[in-house]
């Protein structure tokens, strides 16, 4: 019989993926949230189609693949033999949508990896958005999160962003690097990135001629306004990360994009009882989970941006399918691995972060806990895991599900009483995305036609 | 396309998102929140984070940056946790 391969995301991964599966004979269920293939690395604009994405034009003409765009995964069901994906298909959060529950004899996941944001005074102000949405809404939209940007975090992914605000006609005031920049690359990164130095060095040529400072060791400390951010506050960092006294400047913005790094979207491999190491999902060679049968692929094994993510989709589309490693595959993402361990070594996030917000700066968006209360709650209640640090607190409890604090919470948390806090628990999530209880409710026989 | 923002027509384009929309608008927030009544927006841009929360057709938490605006559509500010709008 036909092995039915479901790949959850359409990103580099999950397109290289589908692929290689239906090349190898599989029937493949390719599913995104978004209306169409490309994921974040390959954003297109509004309405284009998906031959600017490569692999996306032999997708959609793929006999084999079936795309389900505007589609989200809300559970996965462990069958005897495979998995049974719930999804539901429609307009983003709205009435109507239609739900279906895809059998799967091999699973792969591929659900990409979001911005980590850190917490300081003002963060949650209006105007104060992360790298990855000033990037959707210019490359997706075509539009500037604002007029006069700051940029800030760690990572070689600010500078794409910054080359997409000059791009939709924003003036990018700064883009502070937190660490050391391309000083902090081990050789052995410089050779496995070698192809990724000349568009580094085009990024700085569009910063020269756009005249926009690049400065290392120095981040936003604060935002400030009433209703929305009006101005910041940036500071020198010293090598752990904490405020150099002093070193503050204020400057005039209308908004701040901050990415630290990226957190993998771990839910349904958590869901799934994936393993994971150092928080990332564990696979072998293969890309296979320690769960027979689900694979795993991208940005979820490690962030190593858009090249290895779509070699690791190839091994793991064509694994899932029941075919041996693609060695040309293989090569290419043990050349990637070695980068991305370079890149995790040379933009690390530093632990004097947590010195930046104050007693009652947000920690969690959601519920609106400030720092002081996570502290009350971490030390004086003696919550000494995250489960009980969400149950005295409520931190993780909201809409996002810690997706944005969970591992903030935990770090804090951890520095205040010792006690240990694993931020994947923070990733459990047996219901995926968001839910009407009407659509719970419906009978799931008719999810099958 | 006939879209309004809370009850002012406002112009849109097919494949617009809804937080695209808004910003377009010179929206920067359009919730405030259940506890403090603090303004948000758009914060992660792509579906995470559930800040940039708003009422489209009298159905509330639709995520902005996620929702493309289609013909029709009644988009308004939420405040708090709202409940959906009794369908008659």
């Amino acid at each position: 019989m036909t092995r039915r391969v479901v790949v959850v995301g359409a990103g580099p991964a999950g397109v290289s993926a589908a692929l290689a599966a239906a090349d190898a004979g599989a029937q493949v269920t390719l599913v995104d949230s978004a209306p169409t293939v490309g994921g974040q690395f390959h954003r297109q604009p509004a309405g284009a189609g998906p031959d600017k994405v490569p692999g996306g034009s032999r997708l959609v003409e793929h006999p084999r693949v079936r795309l389900l765009t505007d589609t989200v995964v809300w559970t996965v069901e462990p069958l005897h033999s495979g998995h049974l994906v719930h999804v539901r298909t429609g307009q983003a959060d709205g009435p109507g949508r239609h739900g279906e529950a895809l059998t799967a004899d091999a699973l792969v996941l591929a659900t990409g990896a979001y911005d980590r944001a850190l917490p300081f005074p003002g963060w949650d102000l209006p105007g104060v958005v992360t790298a990855g949405a000033a990037q959707a809404l210019a490359k997706g939209q075509g539009i500037a999160i604002g007029d006069r940007v700051l940029v800030a975090g760690t990572g070689p992914f600010l500078l794409p962003v910054a080359q997409s605000l000059v791009g939709v006609g924003a003036q990018v005031v700064e883009v502070l690097e937190a660490n050391g920049g391309i000083r902090g690359w081990t050789p052995s990164a410089l050779v496995a990135g070698r192809g990724k130095l000349a568009e580094l060095a085009g990024y700085a040529r569009l910063l020269a001629t756009h005249r926009v400072p690049y400065r290392t060791r120095r981040t936003v400390i604060a935002a400030h306004g009433e209703d929305r951010v009006t101005s910041v506050t940036t500071a020198a960092l010293d090598r752990e990360w904490r405020v150099k006294p002093g070193t503050e400047r204020r400057l005039p913005v209308d908004a701040v994009c901050v990415g630290f790094g990226f957190t993998p979207q771990l839910e349904l491999a958590v869901s799934a009882r994936c393993e994971l190491v150092d928080g990332f999902v564990e696979v072998t060679p293969t890309q296979e989970t320690s769960v027979p049968g689900v694979f795993a692929a991208g940005e979820l094994t490690g962030i190593g941006g858009a090249d290895l993510a779509a070699a690791e989709g190839t091994i793991a589309g064509a694994c899932a399918a029941g075919q041996a490693i693609p060695e040309a595959a293989l090569r290419k993402a043990r050349r990637g691995r070695t980068f991305a361990a370079g890149l995790a070594n040379a933009y690390p996030v530093r632990p004097g972060w947590r010195t930046w917000p104050a007693d009652d700066t947000l920690v969690c968006r959601c519920e609106e806990v400030t720092l002081g209360a996570l502290r009350t709650a971490a030390r004086e209640r003696d919550a000494l895991g995250v489960r009980s640090l969400k149950l005295t607190s409520r931190v993780g409890l909201g809409l996002c599900q810690g997706r944005v604090c969970g591992r903030n919470a935990a770090e804090l948390a951890a520095g205040y009483t010792g006690g240990h806090y694993d931020p994947s628990d923070t990733a459990r999530r047996p219901i995926a995305a968001p839910l009407r209880l009407g659509e719970l409710a419906e009978d799931p026989e008719k999810e099958n036609t | 396309m006939n879209v309004t923002v809370d009850g002012e027509p406002q112009p849109a384009r097919a494949g617009q998102t809804v937080a695209a929309l808004l910003l377009a608008a010179a929206r920067v927030s359009w919730r405030d929140t259940r506890a403090g009544g603090r303004p948000r927006g758009l914060f992660c841009g792509i579906g995470v984070c559930f800040d940039c929360l708003v009422v489209v057709n009298g159905i509330p938490d639709v995520r902005a940056c996620q929702r493309v605006v289609a013909d029709g559509d009644e988009i308004r500010t939420q405040h708090g946790a709202e409940l959906p709008e009794a369908r008659s």
